[in-house]
């Protein structure tokens, strides 16, 4: 039998007290399960068929997925259309709020929006500068960065009000997220600015691309000592690199990319380097799956979505549980009446 | 290598991680003017400025001693200020205020200064104004990533900071900026919280 999550039976469970929305993704972590998040890449398209087609591939072994804001400041459909699109199946959706783009009036509304929507999950991030992206004439905004805007959406959600003060009459019940990139300078600070999101009211968190685990064992350690992790579901970055070059040029030309040299060197070494690369992929997940306070992974496997499932299935964390998708929920609805 | 294959690996690259993460320096950066307040300044002087805004730093101690001794002066000029009338007094003191922190700090004059909060490191020549912390996206080196040339405003800002007798004051979550404030004069608006509304001023500056 396979265990849906803590939500029973992949039905929402509205108005649960103690949880601070209504989706699936707080209640598998609660729940102390091994959450799966993936990243799902936007379509460049206004057909919806295609945000459907990119979900799918992950059925059964995602709790949820990202659906990226504009990412790297290239134009893409919206994070906010295709979490709609998705709730309309019933999928589970973080909707990533990127603070380039929109100011605070634009933001509050589309959390409101948002939530309407059926929108459970938002990552407040700060977002790419528009100098990387293919509209670099474009005016930045960034009215708030991440920090003020966890404020202001947590603002939203526990005391009812706008920023300016206003008040709301119903107000948006969301799982408030965050990223954290525990692999570049100042490394030391890294800790408290976890700390800070935190305060400002990140639930979970969702990291950069972990391929050095010692550095993020020594991140791990001091936000316990911090007491941290009691605060928050951490979610560490992984994905599978498709060879050395790859991976050469990624952590030479992406910012805040770390990739050690011994990664790099096992993967040139292997005769197969894209099965080398998932087999990485799946080993990291199960080292940073006995880490302290981590409650989750989060897989960004672009352009290889279609080997997620493989290597969620190989890395054996899921132990059984099948996270719901609109394929196997009719069963299990059937199973348990 | 052959050049599709190149260029299919850099795009899928490009993409890969663009995510919501950092990103990739594919243009180059179009030639900006560079400013000290509302002063536009030649590329030299913008070197010059630079440089002195890390030294501006690396001595945040000191920093942090002077405006400590300086801020009482202020305030207790409120009958001053109050005289001339603040309204008066805000395009002078602007002023003097835009060209003594923008030669030391490079201040962009957001007119709500945190400096002592961020290591005396400018936060608002973040390219992303990021008043919180660093964003993801610092080089390995401690660099930008949007101006590559450039230390990141926040590693510059938690190194000073961890000289300053305040060195928790970093911790503390800004809020967002009220962009009506830009320009205005940061003293003045200590001088005439302390002394018009002095409890609310020692919550803030706690």
């Amino acid at each position: 039998m396979s265990i849906n999550d803590g939500a029973g039976r992949g039905q929402l469970a509205s108005g649960v007290q103690g949880y601070s929305s209504d989706g699936r993704l707080e209640h598998v972590l609660r729940a102390g399960h091994f959450a799966i998040t993936a990243e799902l890449a936007p379509p460049d398209s206004a057909n919806p068929e295609e945000v459907y087609a990119r979900a799918r591939v992950f059925d059964g072994y995602v709790d949820s997925m990202n659906a990226t804001d504009g990412s790297g400041a290239n134009c893409h459909m919206s994070s906010m259309a295709m979490c709609a699109l998705l709730s309309r199946e019933g999928y589970e959706a973080v909707l990533q709020i990127s603070c380039r783009d929109r100011n605070r009036i634009a933001i509050q509304g589309d959390v409101l929006g948002g939530a309407a929507l059926g929108i459970h999950n938002m990552l407040c991030l700060t977002g790419d500068g528009v100098q990387v992206g293919d509209h670099p004439e474009a005016k930045p905004v960034f009215d708030l960065d991440s920090m003020s805007l966890l404020e202001t959406v947590a603002r939203l959600r526990d005391k009812h009000v706008y920023a300016s003060g206003r008040k709301l009459s119903d107000p948006p019940r969301v799982f408030l997220g965050a990223a954290a990139n525990p692999f570049v300078p100042p490394h030391d600070f890294r800790p408290l600015r976890l700390a800070k999101k935190i305060a400002a009211g990140a639930q979970f968190i969702q990291t950069q691309y972990c391929f050095d685990l010692p550095r993020f064992q020594t991140f791990m350690a001091r936000s316990r000592d911090l007491g941290l992790l009691e605060k928050c579901f951490i979610l560490p970055g992984v994905g599978p690199l498709a060879s050395a070059r790859t991976a050469d040029w990624m952590r030479r030309h992406i910012p805040g990319v770390h990739i050690p040299d011994a990664i790099i060197k096992r993967l040139e070494g292997a005769k197969d380097q894209k099965a080398e690369g998932r087999n990485i992929c799946i080993e990291l997940i199960q080292q940073l799956r006995e880490i302290e306070g981590v409650s989750g992974v989060h897989v960004m496997a672009h352009r290889q979505e279609s080997s997620v499932a493989g290597i969620i299935e190989r890395s054996g964390v899921l132990g059984g549980r099948e996270p719901w998708a609109p394929s196997n929920s009719t069963t299990r609805e059937r199973d348990y009446a | 290598m052959e050049p599709d294959v190149k260029r299919q690996l850099l795009d899928e690259a490009i993409q890969a991680l663009s995510g919501r993460w950092p990103t990739l320096s594919r243009d180059e950066s179009p030639i900006q003017l560079a400013t000290i307040g509302s002063t536009v300044v030649l590329p030299w002087q913008e070197k010059l400025v630079y440089s002195v805004r890390l030294w501006a730093a690396r001595h945040a101690r000191l920093f942090e001693r002077i405006y400590r001794a300086f801020e009482p002066v202020i305030v207790k000029l409120h009958p001053l200020w109050k005289s001339v009338g603040y309204q008066r007094a805000e395009k002078p003191m602007a002023k003097v205020e835009e060209i003594s922190k923008g030669v030391l700090f490079d201040c962009q004059m957001c007119g709500q200064c945190i400096l002592s909060s961020t290591g005396m490191s400018c936060p608002m020549n973040c390219p992303k104004s990021m008043r919180n912390g660093p964003c993801g996206g610092v080089m390995q080196n401690g660099n930008c990533e949007v101006h590559p040339e450039m230390l990141c405003v926040w590693v510059e800002a938690w190194e000073g900071s961890q000289k300053m007798k305040e060195a928790d004051a970093i911790q503390v979550v800004q809020l967002p900026v009220d962009h009506r404030l830009q320009g205005s004069s940061s003293w003045l608006r200590v001088a005439r919280g302390a002394s018009e509304s002095p409890v609310e001023h020692q919550e803030a500056s706690q």
